[in-house]
């Protein structure tokens, strides 16, 4: 097991370092670095200052210096100064995070809790009325753009009804606040985690020892959550850590339509500035928590699956 | 007679196919069936409501948006955008992917390791981040846009193609070719592609959603093809501040990129059922 997971991180560091080197062969794709990581001054910058900006980011030195120079100052944690906010990329991040974090887990945990219930009550109600209406709401999740349900959802509830706050955080722990982006934020992976464990479910089922289970007289309800839940639950818990992954992307969006203010609106307004150091700095750390989210995945297999563990 | 007909529809994915018929049909002939210029403004008419409700006319079916344009002429005038976004980045990214994948999972060796390590790092990049930084360094656009979408399909295929290429070269039939004296190629292309390519059009019809959904999210962020012309993500985001004046310029074209990733899910899984000889439930 000890092999394994140093074969893991081993693994993980080589794709970090990859993901480094296709944002750095970004940043210079396009000529020279500077337009980037100074934004729209450089239009009629002095002279001097654009001299100072080449020797800060080494552009005097061959490619593959810069890029081990770029790495280097990364490892030490210093991502360069936001070209917008003036001030280090890593202190903007680590304000804004927290916001991010905590709308991305409420709505986790919602997809989760929503999901994997209906996923089991699908199977085992295969092909009646239940497993329509749950493959619906599933194919639904899946298909809408999730910023068309955030409007319909402002529309129907803080336009037309008065019932909740069409956005921003609010003070403080603002339960209503987090209502609407949660349940948007929530329904695709909800739908994913129902599909996931409806097949994986359905699977265990069908199997030899489920069968003999019943025909032994284990009662229906027993097997279903005993032998059956049990051993269908690895595919949905593989799925959660790419979901808690994927919610970035959504947050991204959730952030713009309620004026959440986190790294998803961070990221926009990066892209606006044309800030790339904060935006390439994001990147890296997301990468880096998924790196990490997907070792702490591998050794959670091993201990729930011996079979695993002795490879 | 009508059992029989609904018995067809359920069997086979009828509708969704038709969804994806009528937009291959508008993109293809949207200069001719669309009742109005999709980018001609008209002040005197903003907002007007669809036909059915009081104010509406026939001429504006569907309404207008907050300069007066047609909201079915641009519906239709988004078509072709997003068929041919669709269309070129998952073509490029699956002709990459299986090239690659049948390659490293037939060959092996030190190509093989590199291509994976490659893959992993693409796969740790947060997917809508990363295109945010391309479109950042090279700015917005339609090629800037299908390249990013093929860059970011690659990897996915790659890794499906190099698995079951994996498991079909170690079959009896693929060693009794090369005893025959089959050359590589050969083999790859007349042995082991046919073996695979059901999987390949699977996943390239359920990724379609995907992307249908992303470069929403992006026209919807103002991060996708720049204005003036129509794209069903850009429309919604347009019309988000008159969300109480006018529901209609942004419920339209959310039914129409729900109806057509719908569509494409549905007939994916249909697919997906009907190649696996273990789901079809003869």
């Amino acid at each position: 097991m000890g092999r394994l997971i140093a074969r893991r991180i081993f693994l993980g560091l080589i794709a970090l370092l990859g993901a480094m080197l296709i944002l750095f062969a970004l940043s210079r794709a396009v000529g020279d670095p500077r337009y980037l990581f100074i934004g729209e001054d450089s239009v009629g910058i002095d002279p001097v200052v654009w001299e100072e900006w080449g020797r800060k980011l080494n552009l005097d030195k061959p490619v593959p210096i810069q890029f081990a120079l770029w790495l280097g100052d990364i490892l030490t944690g210093d991502f360069g100064d936001s070209v917008t906010l003036q001030r280090p990329v890593l202190q903007a991040i680590r304000e804004k995070a927290p916001h991010t974090i905590q709308l991305g887990i409420v709505a986790w945990l919602l997809g989760t809790a929503v999901g994997v219930p209906l996923g089991v009550f699908s199977a085992t109600n295969r092909g009646k009325l239940f497993d329509y209406i749950a493959r619906s709401f599933a194919l639904l999740g899946q298909s809408v753009p999730i910023f068309w349900i955030a409007l319909v959802l402002i529309f129907t509830f803080a336009v037309w009804l008065h019932w909740l706050p069409a956005g921003t955080k609010g003070e403080g722990l603002a339960f209503r606040n987090y209502i609407m982006p949660a349940v948007t934020l929530a329904w695709f992976p909800a739908a994913s985690y129902l599909r996931i464990t409806r097949t994986s479910m359905l699977e265990i089922l069908d199997s030899e020892f489920v069968k003999f289970a019943r025909a032994k007289g284990v009662t229906l309800e027993t097997v279903r959550w005993k032998h059956a839940f049990r051993n269908a639950i690895i595919p949905p818990l593989t799925l959660s850590v790419f979901v808690l992954f994927g919610l970035l992307n959504g947050t991204i969006i959730i952030e713009t339509v309620f004026a959440w203010p986190g790294l998803g609106r961070l990221a926009i307004e990066a892209l606006w500035a044309t800030d790339f150091p904060l935006l390439a700095g994001l990147t890296i750390i997301y990468g880096a928590a998924f790196v990490v989210m997907i070792l702490l995945l591998d050794i959670v297999y091993a201990i729930l699956d011996p079979r695993i563990r002795y490879v | 007679m009508f059992s029989a007909a609904w018995f067809f529809v359920r069997r086979y994915p009828v509708i969704p196919v038709l969804i994806l018929a009528l937009l291959v049909f508008s993109a293809i002939t949207a200069p001719w069936i669309s009742p109005h210029e999709p980018n001609q403004i008209d002040l005197v008419n903003r907002h007007n409501p669809p036909f059915w409700l009081e104010e509406g006319s026939i001429t504006n079916p569907l309404g207008t948006d907050f300069l007066g344009r047609d909201i079915l002429s641009r519906i239709i005038g988004g078509a072709p955008i997003t068929v041919f976004v669709v269309v070129a980045s998952v073509a490029t990214g699956v002709l990459i992917g299986t090239t690659l994948g049948l390659v490293t999972g037939y060959f092996g060796g030190i190509v093989d390791d590199i291509v994976m390590r490659a893959v992993d790092a693409w796969n740790i990049l947060p997917a809508l981040l990363i295109i945010l930084v391309v479109v950042l360094t090279f700015g917005q656009g339609l090629p800037v846009l299908i390249g990013v979408f093929a860059m970011l399909s690659w990897p996915g295929a790659v890794r499906l193609v190099r698995a079951e290429t994996l498991s079909l070269r170690h079959r009896e039939y693929v060693a009794l070719a090369q005893v025959a004296g089959a050359s590589n190629f050969r083999i790859l292309i007349r042995h082991i592609l046919p073996g695979i390519v059901n999987i390949v059009i699977v996943t390239a019809t359920l990724g379609t959603g995907n992307i249908i959904l992303t470069e929403a999210a992006l026209s919807f962020l103002g991060a996708g093809i720049p204005p003036p012309d129509p794209t069903w993500g850009k429309m919604i985001s347009e019309e988000r501040q008159y969300l109480d004046k006018a529901w209609w310029a942004t419920f339209f074209p959310g039914i129409a990129i729900a109806l057509v990733v719908m569509s494409g899910n549905f007939l994916g899984d249909w697919m997906r059922d009907r190649f696996d000889p273990t789901l079809r439930q003869l």
